[in-house]
């Protein structure tokens, strides 16, 4: 990584990963080998290749009716710089801000002492029940293991989570999250599991998310704890904000007496004003709407209306590891819209299961192996064939495929012992510093002409590059000796 | 440091002070481009258009007949929640109000309808905005009946988000709705009615 020591800087303060054994960030397999298994299922294909061509055309046309759509980007990809460059300051001015709008902040060094601390908030209510809005920090920390763990019930109300939960499955898309099943699997789900679900209960979309609607009414009305995420929290006024669509999104922020919301360090935005950009980015990018349904935001407690206890839990979780890379920092700026997703060719066929982490896709590619450390995640750098879809679509910028070369590098220097791959990588960087050598090389290149049958790759130990690449056939001759013939 | 408890805000900050105090080009100052579109002409047309778009009812009538149009939405002896700063002229003799003065969240869910003001609307995106003043009454009057009809005055709609954020309070709870309760979970297709209300009415005022 490229960082650098300073004078005064304590030797002891070596960037700091999330932990494992902890959360969601890591999965139980490489991407190559997960990838596999989910390119083998034509339905997930089809489910796949269906929702993401779906959204794609919906933002495209959104975006094509915001003129300024680049200036925004732009202004968005700054503000987060700034905001990134300022970070602790900001965090104690909104700390300060939260505090003083009757709000109680809470700081997290990682997922153990997240899910510590919103444990020991809940018990301290004396419910056993939270109902909850899809935030992707509590899925990352692996909150809802740590409360069952406690005897809490932690109930997922945003539709697609929900099927998730009731399917005993894992999300495999950032903002939707059962993007791999189908209607016709969604209701055999909800006839399984929905207690007191209508056994006449169809696949209409509409007949699928009013059951939802009857089964979590009750719950909504009778739960007095709410976890939820953040988008958004505006430094200068300690307000925060959450996107959504449902309303599940406010039941959660309005009707229960506490309020406890988990927020990654980087959700800062400086200003009020700066909410101008990303309220007209995120929901364009993201679910490809003009605006989303519904947007709420609070600061700190209003008497008389909503939650009348507040918890705000900053949670680092590598954040700090992130940042502390030069390059590799642009992926905190990430608002979670999912554009990168929806555009990217790999993911499309493979699958956010195949990422492992709850972060799946382009961004999940860059960020999941930065906030484990590059050693848990080592393959996911390369789950991808860097054709720059993903920096195209995202709103604030993030240059998706200059982060994966650069995690590529640190994969690579990570490693133990020699690779074949740095074998040959020496070998080839000490050839091409020779041109006697690199030209008898080429020849020797030549003789493979007459042994080797077109297709059927590399011997041990290249084999892996061959494996899913076809081998050109050596030319004839080399273009140096074109060049001196003619 | 020695002897003091190190507390987890101390350790988070200080490990985010390291990432950055590393690196030079940190410090530098960042200049945010603001040269997007920030204001525009009111188009009450778009406003009505984008509404619809999704899914939302709109009526544009004058402010004498908004009871006549709540009364043809409603049935006679319908129930509506009622914010205690509401204009009383807008709700019909056909309806049974019920005014919040505290009322819990069973009658507020079994209502009707709730009929409110708004603090903003965004033509551009089809968004009205409402900030809990008293004619829109606290956050949950809006979220529990299955009917939001929104009563908006012309002057109060903006064209662009910039303009709508300039006029609003942040310290306010705000709600910002466009279009019905809504999802897109299921195979994304967007279905309207989910947990909020599942029909809403704009009544748009010259």
């Amino acid at each position: 990584m490229t960082r650098r020591t300073f004078l005064g800087m304590p030797a002891t303060t070596p960037p700091v990963t999330a932990p494992a054994g902890v959360g969601h960030l890591r999965g139980e397999e490489s991407f190559p080998t997960a990838a596999r298994r989910s390119l083998a299922d034509p339905q997930l294909r089809r489910n796949l290749r269906h929702a993401t061509t779906t959204i794609r055309a919906k933002s495209a046309g959104v975006i094509a009716e915001q003129s300024d759509w680049e200036q925004l980007r732009t202004a968005g990809a700054a503000i987060k710089a700034d905001t990134l460059r300022r970070l602790p300051d900001l965090l104690e001015q909104l700390e300060e801000k939260v505090t003083a709008a009757g709000g109680v902040v809470h700081w997290a060094a990682d997922a153990v002492e997240a899910n510590r601390i919103v444990t020991d908030l809940v018990r301290a209510t004396g419910a056993d029940r939270v109902i909850k809005v899809k935030s992707m920090a509590t899925q990352e920390i692996g909150l809802n293991e740590a409360l069952e763990a406690a005897g809490i019930t932690a109930v997922e109300t945003d539709l697609a989570e929900l099927i998730v939960q009731f399917g005993d499955d894992r999300p495999s898309h950032i903002l939707v999250p059962a993007i791999h099943r189908n209607r016709a699997e969604i209701r055999e789900i909800f006839l399984r599991e929905m207690p007191g679900v209508d056994p006449a209960l169809t696949d209409d979309p509409a007949a699928l998310a009013a059951a939802a609607r009857r089964f979590l009414r009750e719950t909504f009305l009778s739960t007095p704890v709410a976890v939820s995420g953040a988008n958004f929290a505006v430094v200068e006024t300690g307000t925060l904000a959450v996107v959504e669509s449902e309303g599940n999104g406010r039941m959660c922020l309005t009707v229960p007496e506490t309020l406890i919301t988990v927020m990654g360090v980087e959700k800062l935005v400086p200003t009020w004003r700066d909410l101008e950009v990303f309220l007209q980015l995120l929901p364009r990018a993201s679910t490809g709407e003009r605006m989303n349904p519904y947007t709420s935001m609070w600061t700190g407690v209003t008497p008389g209306d909503g939650p009348q206890t507040f918890h705000l839990v900053l949670l680092d979780n590598g954040r700090s590891a992130v940042l502390a890379d030069e390059v590799g920092r642009q992926a905190l700026r990430c608002i979670r819209c999912s554009a990168c997703l929806n555009v990217c060719p790999v993911y499309e066929r493979a699958g956010g299961h195949a990422y492992g982490s709850v972060y799946p896709g382009p961004i999940g590619a860059v960020l999941s192996p930065q906030l484990t450390g590059i050693e848990d995640n080592a393959s996911l750098p390369y789950a991808s064939t860097l054709c720059g879809a993903c920096y195209d679509a995202c709103p604030v910028k993030i240059n998706i495929p200059e982060l994966l070369v650069h995690l590529r590098a640190e994969a690579v220097e990570s490693r133990p012992r020699p690779t074949a791959e740095s074998i040959a990588m020496a070998a080839a960087a000490y050839t091409m510093d020779r041109p006697r050598l690199y030209a008898a090389g080429q020849r020797a290149a030549r003789l493979s002409r007459l042994v080797g049958r077109r297709g059927r790759g590399l011997p041990p130990p290249l084999n892996g590059w061959t494996a899913s690449r076809d081998l050109p056939d050596p030319p004839a001759q080399t273009f140096r000796e074109w060049w001196a013939d003619r | 440091m020695v002897g003091r408890p190190v507390t987890s805000r101390d350790l988070v900050l200080g490990r985010l002070r390291a990432a950055l105090a590393a690196d030079d080009a940190a410090a530098a100052p960042v200049d945010v481009p603001r040269d997007y579109r920030q204001a525009a002409a009111v188009d009450l047309d778009q406003l009505a258009q984008r509404l619809t778009d999704y899914r939302a009812h709109v009526h544009r009538v004058a402010e004498a007949a908004v009871a006549d149009t709540i009364a043809d939405l409603l049935p006679d002896g319908g129930t509506v929640v009622v914010p205690p700063g509401l204009p009383r002229a807008w709700l019909p003799p056909t309806v049974t109000a019920l005014p919040d003065d505290g009322l819990d969240h069973a009658r507020i869910g079994a209502a009707d309808a709730v009929v409110t003001a708004a603090a903003v609307a965004i033509a551009q995106t089809g968004t009205v905005v409402l900030d809990a003043s008293p004619d829109q009454g606290r956050r949950v009057l809006s979220l529990l009946p299955d009917r939001h009809v929104c009563v908006v005055r012309a002057d109060q709609v903006v064209a662009t988000v910039p303009e709508a954020l300039a006029r609003l309070t942040p310290h306010r709870p705000l709600t910002w709705i466009s279009g019905p309760s809504a999802t897109s979970d299921i195979e994304l297709i967007r279905v309207e009615g989910v947990h909020g209300p599942r029909q809403l009415h704009v009544i748009l005022l010259p």
